[in-house]
């Protein structure tokens, strides 16, 4: 029984099942927020999810082995904090959200949101909000003196340049980009990936030109820019650092959450590149030898995708939108939303089809 | 008995030369108290009601800063102790908690580092929420961008410094993508178009991540790189960093509050 239920979460943490599930799951807690954010749903539910963490840490259940590799992980020293992040996040997305319903309920009955009550009335700062700060500090701090009684910092063997540990693994933070490995060459994954990261919220201020929402917790107002920012920050950013410290084993090879790591695990390697994909598989003929010729189907999809997608949009759908924006700002804020989408389509392309490359070019080390 | 006490300490020539003003018990004096302190003065006197209310802000940028003054202290109780040579790091590390009085110095610079990495993203979550990016704000909302790329190469720099072996690989694992810069790296796109008469220029040996580990692998260069990095020029940075960034808070009209 509990085996079996052991063996669905294994299902449901792969990751063709997982990044799809995540993204479902945002959309329905954006899109059901007024329901459940009430205060006892919300509460059973982060009960629930404190209750499933109890119960993965829990040994001698279910899959017994799966689940002490999951202390295994929840345990080392420096992953504890993502349990803490996990919670506390669990809880701020709540809060984010209540607030922002219970004004969307207000402004529908044309009142003002709670905040805009409170704004005519200025308080002093001393004391009001001095000893809010002085309580938070002294709060945090008698936190971390505990845990640091508690919780020794890890120290391991020396370093030793000449033995490698399987899995390396890159700290907790990063470990969002080590995923994108998987998926992309270096200069993509390490490298731009993390520049556009920068650059595109650098530029939220500047292509998010909605006015409404600003200095108040509002859903209804502005639905589509945080739905966007949380895809990115919760899917793309959060979910990837649990995928790389919980589902990633030996040899950086992918095991459900209470799979033991099989160090012989072997994944089929059969990746195949669009060229072979055109010229092979459609055309029925050998690939060409010409570099470029035999790239140009890769070459002409990512180009069409940065330039074409943007045009079609803009005479289509984005028409409003363009106006709206002016053509620097609407091209720019398309492609960074192509660029951040090329991400979960690169996974989804892995998933289905093996593939490896769109273009692959190792003479310029130019694989995309 | 006490309040004759306070009478007389409040009344000392010691105190009145260090607090220009009387107890903080009238509204006159409470404005006093936040001007007269160059600390406090880094708030209004007076705020919006909405803009001070924890579930507001949930005082994430606050205990960022914090948590910034913590690992400041402790770093700083650290390097004593600690000196960045391959030889001796690792050493002084263990000793750090064996011989060291208190020996938790190290813990609570550690889980000081990894609660500021989440408190920096929970304010940055909290921001965008209620809209605080929202002009006049862009300026600052980028200025926090950056200062968030500051507190993870803070920690990243610092996770180095144990020399064991979950350091080094961490690092060897993060600084291999710079490898593959398109531009500046050996491995990347852009290091066969730097190419003259089949002699490369961006090579192994002089690429952006040689620039970075001071060698080609993880080694007693880049530790002493990454010492320096993280205990002088990053935190430098940070601070000047965030004197804008509370500067802008200020300027741009205190916490955002509905227009
Ligand atoms: C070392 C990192 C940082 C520190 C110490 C810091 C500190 C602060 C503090 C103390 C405030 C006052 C209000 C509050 O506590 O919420 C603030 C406001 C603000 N921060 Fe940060 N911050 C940091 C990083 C960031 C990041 C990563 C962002 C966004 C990407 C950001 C954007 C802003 C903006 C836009 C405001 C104005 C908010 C408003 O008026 O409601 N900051 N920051």
């Amino acid at each position: 029984m509990l085996e079996t239920i052991d063996g669905i979460f294994n299902f449901l943490t792969r990751p063709e099942i997982v990044f799809p599930g995540a993204f479902v799951l945002l959309y329905l807690s954006l899109r059901y927020a007024r329901v459940w954010t009430r205060p006892p749903i919300a509460l059973g539910i982060g009960v629930f999810l404190a209750a499933l963490f109890v119960y993965s840490c829990a040994p001698g259940v279910g899959i017994a082995e799966g689940h002490e590799q999951f202390v295994e992980s929840a345990a080392k020293a420096d992953n504890v904090p993502i349990t803490m992040m996990l919670g506390l996040l669990y809880f701020f997305f709540w809060l984010s959200l209540r607030k922002a319903v219970v004004n969307d309920e207000r402004i529908e009955k044309g009142l003002p949101p709670v905040e805009a009550d409170e704004k005519s009335r200025k308080v002093l700062v001393w004391p009001d909000l001095v000893y809010t700060e002085l309580i938070a500090m002294v709060g945090v701090t008698v936190v971390l003196i505990v845990w640091a009684l508690l919780l020794p910092a890890p120290i391991e063997e020396p370093a030793n340049p000449g033995r490698t540990p399987n899995p390396a693994k890159a700290p907790w933070y990063f470990l969002g980009l080590q995923e994108m490995l998987v998926y992309f060459d270096p200069w993509l994954a390490g490298i731009l990936i993390p520049a556009l990261i920068m650059v595109g919220l650098i530029c939220i201020p500047y292509i998010d030109r909605n006015p409404k929402g600003n200095g108040y917790y509002t859903l209804k107002e502005r639905y589509g820019a945080i739905f966007v920012f949380l895809f990115g920050f919760l899917v793309l950013w959060v979910l990837q650092v649990f995928i790389g410290t919980f589902l990633r084993g030996y040899g950086w090879n992918f095991f459900g959450v209470y799979e033991k790591w099989d160090v012989n695990k072997v994944e089929p390697l059969l990746n195949i590149d669009v060229s072979e994909i055109f010229y092979v598989k459609m055309l029925g003929m050998y690939e060409p030898e010409n570099t470029l010729v035999r790239e140009l189907p890769g070459i002409l999809l990512v180009l069409g995708y940065m330039t074409v997608l943007p045009v079609l949009f803009a005479v289509t759908k984005g028409k409003k939108l363009f106006r709206e924006l002016g053509a620097v700002r609407f091209g720019i804020m398309v492609n960074l939303g192509l660029i951040m989408l090329a991400v979960p389509i690169k996974m989804v392309l892995r998933w289905l089809f093996n593939l490896k490359y769109i273009v692959n070019i190792p003479e310029w080390q130019l694989n995309i | 008995m006490l309040k004759k006490l306070t009478d007389f300490v409040r009344g000392s020539q010691v105190w009145k030369s260090i607090f220009r003003h009387g107890p903080p018990t009238t509204a006159r004096n409470r404005a006093m108290v936040m001007l007269a302190n160059v600390f406090l003065h880094l708030h209004p006197v007076r705020a919006r009601a909405s803009g001070i209310r924890l579930s507001f802000t949930w005082c994430m940028g606050g205990l960022t800063f914090f948590l910034f003054l913590v690992e400041t202290v402790t770093g700083i109780l650290l390097m004593f102790y600690y000196r960045p040579v391959a030889a001796s790091a690792f050493n002084d590390i263990v000793a750090l908690r064996e011989d060291v009085p208190l020996g938790i110095m190290r813990e609570i610079h550690r889980w000081g580092a990894h609660a500021m990495v989440i408190t920096v993203w929970l304010h940055m979550f909290r921001v965008f929420m209620t809209g605080s990016y929202k002009p006049p704000r862009e300026f600052n909302w980028g200025i926090g961008v950056v200062l968030l790329v500051v507190t993870l190469l803070l920690s990243f720099t610092g996770y180095l410094l144990p020399w064991d072996q979950l350091a080094i690989w961490a690092v060897t694992v993060g600084t291999n993508m710079a490898r593959a810069h398109p531009a500046i790296g050996h491995e990347g796109p852009g290091s066969n178009l730097l190419v003259i008469d089949d002699i490369q220029f961006v090579t192994s040996g002089d690429d952006i991540r040689y620039a970075l580990l001071g060698g080609r692998f993880v080694g007693e260069g880049t530790l002493l790189r990454f010492y320096v990095l993280h205990c002088i020029a990053v935190p430098v940075i940070a601070m000047v960093l965030m004197a804008v960034h509370f500067w802008r808070v200020r300027k741009d009209g205190g916490i955002s509050g509905p227009l």
